[in-house]
């Protein structure tokens, strides 16, 4: 196969290419490092290491001769630089880690380097996972491959660029108030948090820990199933680790969505949403009433208070989070300084990007004396108003649909001077995030200046097999997730 | 109720983030307008309502305590901005 076809493979047509052996891990990891360095001004890889890879990719050929591969032995991946790495430097995308080698990989990492597949290297994101549009990391904007004047959306924005340009097949993300379904779909492509606990944290660049989970970036719902029968589980050094059998996510993919009730949220559809956005997700609901679904309306009338719980839950977790970083252990440590307590002042000025640093005092301020119950404890309580209001919702329902975004991506520059602008990007995905339930973004169409428009989909807790089934089926009968952008 | 300048520059040493002048005044006007938009949960009337600090509830599970000791030292102290004989340097803390 050619470089180009190669590049057009979903990772389930991949995996079978390789153990038919019509290519090897070792070609594949060729074509995959020839068409990363060809798309270098994107700037969604942080760190590539050829050798690392292709001894991977050997190691991986070896294991198909063997006989005892898997069916994602030999697929490359590539990791969000959140993820800590032995082979690559892992940095959150900050200043504070530059170059930093970690003793250990993530679980996640670990879960799929042993189903066989081969790491590309590590992905930009927005520092720290705080951002939106991929514009806070300290190595530089990501460009949206659809349109390179707009952003990929953030924080996994590497993550989405590489999926968009089809220089990765797939890649490993991190979602905690939307950084996997809001990039998915400004980029166009499948993105699925699953519930909070199903991934381990362990190894995961902390943000904020009750919020914080893994996921994964693909071409298809068929892929992202494949991946997490090999990326979820129970991991005893993660304390928010869920102890569940193992499932297959696989096995809903062709069930029937007839019977199947999709709520429709009214509180998604309010001012704000931009008419193209609105013209896309009532097309893909339409297609769903098609294919044999039935609509319902349904509220969640608090579901608008998520960011102002969230502006509230998340910066606390991270200003106690990102305490661990004091330029003496690791990290950077400024060059001039004074006394003990100067030296941690300067390096965490100089480390720590402008929003890293905000998120810090807000969470500060927040979780300091005499305003704890009226900031934290009171955000806590909406924070369960708010998924309460799921659970009634899934009452009459079985999956919630709805926009992932109020518009299309927005260009560089235009959200940045204003942090609340750039929070409300989050509005739709945030909700969620608070519930732990799990979510996606898949392609259903395209709106201004040709610009991709994600669909949300929303299931209860441990549902992702049925979620996924849900998205496959619109995969099947719609083509929005084979769009590639031109050039790529 | 509106931060102040020197709520700024208290809230940053405790967080302990030096903070030049010029920046305090562009980080209080950021941090007021977020602020704003967090007041509106004073708003909710919350008075039955149990605290959410984890989506699943329940408690955090502990592991046995038992020792484990990865030879990771060479990797860790690698990554430090100052070590000798195997130690962190820091400035001097005892006079």
């Amino acid at each position: 196969m050619s470089a180009p076809e190669l590049s057009r493979k979903s990772v389930a047509e991949l995996g079978r290419a390789l153990s038919a052996r019509s290519v090897s891990a070792v070609e594949l990891a060729r074509s995959y490092l020839e068409r990363i360095d060809r798309h270098k001004d994107l700037n969604a890889f942080l760190d590539v290491r050829p050798e690392v890879t292709l001894a991977q990719a050997r190691a991986a050929d070896a294991r198909i001769a063997r006989g005892d591969a898997t069916p994602l032995t030999g697929v490359p991946i590539a990791h969000k630089d959140i993820f800590v790495t032995r082979d690559f430097a892992s940095t959150a995308s900050s200043r504070m880690l530059k170059g930093y080698m970690s003793p250990f990989d993530a679980t996640v990492v670990e879960k799929l380097a042993g189903a066989g597949m081969v790491s590309l290297g590590k992905l930009n994101c927005d520092e720290f996972a705080m951002g939106s549009s991929n514009e806070n990391s300290f190595y530089g904007n990501v460009l949206n491959p659809w349109d390179k004047t707009a952003v990929p959306g953030g924080s996994s924005g590497g993550s989405a660029a590489a999926v968009a340009a089809r220089i990765a097949p797939a890649a490993t993300a991190t979602d905690t108030g939307g950084s996997i379904r809001e990039p998915a779909a400004f980029s166009g492509i499948t993105g699925i948090k699953p519930t909070y606990g199903r991934a381990s944290r362990w190894g995961m660049i902390a943000f904020a820990s009750s919020l914080d989970q893994a996921g994964i970036m693909t071409q298809s719902a068929e892929d992202a199933a494949l991946i997490f029968n090999a990326m979820l589980g129970f991991d005893p050094k993660d304390s928010t680790s869920v102890e569940r059998p193992a499932e297959d996510y696989t096995r809903a993919l062709n069930s029937d969505l007839k019977s199947l009730r999709i709520g429709v949220p009214n509180e998604f559809f309010g001012e704000g949403l931009q008419p193209d956005v609105e013209k896309a997700v009532r097309e893909a609901l339409a297609e769903y009433v098609r294919l044999g679904a039935k609509l319902v309306d349904i509220s969640l009338p608090n579901a608008e208070l998520g960011i102002p719980v969230y502006y509230v839950i998340a910066p606390a977790e991270c200003s106690s989070n990102l305490s661990r970083f004091d330029g003496v252990r690791y990290g950077h440590r400024a060059a001039q300084y004074g006394d003990l307590i100067d030296m941690i002042k300067k390096s965490r000025k100089e480390g720590f990007g402008p929003e890293p640093r905000r998120r810090i005092l807000i969470g500060t301020y927040v979780l300091s004396h005499g305003y704890y119950d009226a900031y934290y404890i009171q955000a806590q309580k909406v924070r369960r108003i708010i998924a309460d209001e799921f659970q009634q919702a899934f009452q009459q329902c079985d999956i919630i649909a709805g926009p992932v975004t109020t518009s299309v991506a927005f260009g560089f520059g235009e959200k940045a001077a204003d942090p609340v602008s750039m929070y409300l990007s989050d509005l739709y995905t945030i909700p969620g995030s608070l519930a732990g339930i799990p979510g996606m973004s898949i392609p259903c169409g395209f709106g201004a200046k040709n610009r991709p428009v994600g669909l949300q989909l929303m299931s209860n807790y441990f549902e992702e097999a049925k979620l996924l089934g849900v998205a496959h089926r619109y995969q099947q009968a719609t083509d929005w997730h084979t769009r590639i952008p031109g050039g790529f | 109720m509106a931060l102040t300048l020197s709520d700024v520059k208290r809230i940053a040493h405790l967080a302990r983030i030096e903070i030049t002048e010029g920046d305090a005044e562009q980080t209080l006007g950021q941090l007021n307008d977020i602020f704003v938009m967090i007041e509106r949960l004073q708003s909710v009337d919350t008075s039955r309502i149990e605290p959410m600090s984890h989506p699943l509830g329940g408690s955090q599970r502990l592991r046995e305590d038992a020792a484990s000791i990865p030879d990771v030292r060479d990797v860790v102290l690698g990554n430090a901005p100052a070590q000798q004989d195997g130690l962190f340097l820091v400035p001097k803390v005892i006079e």
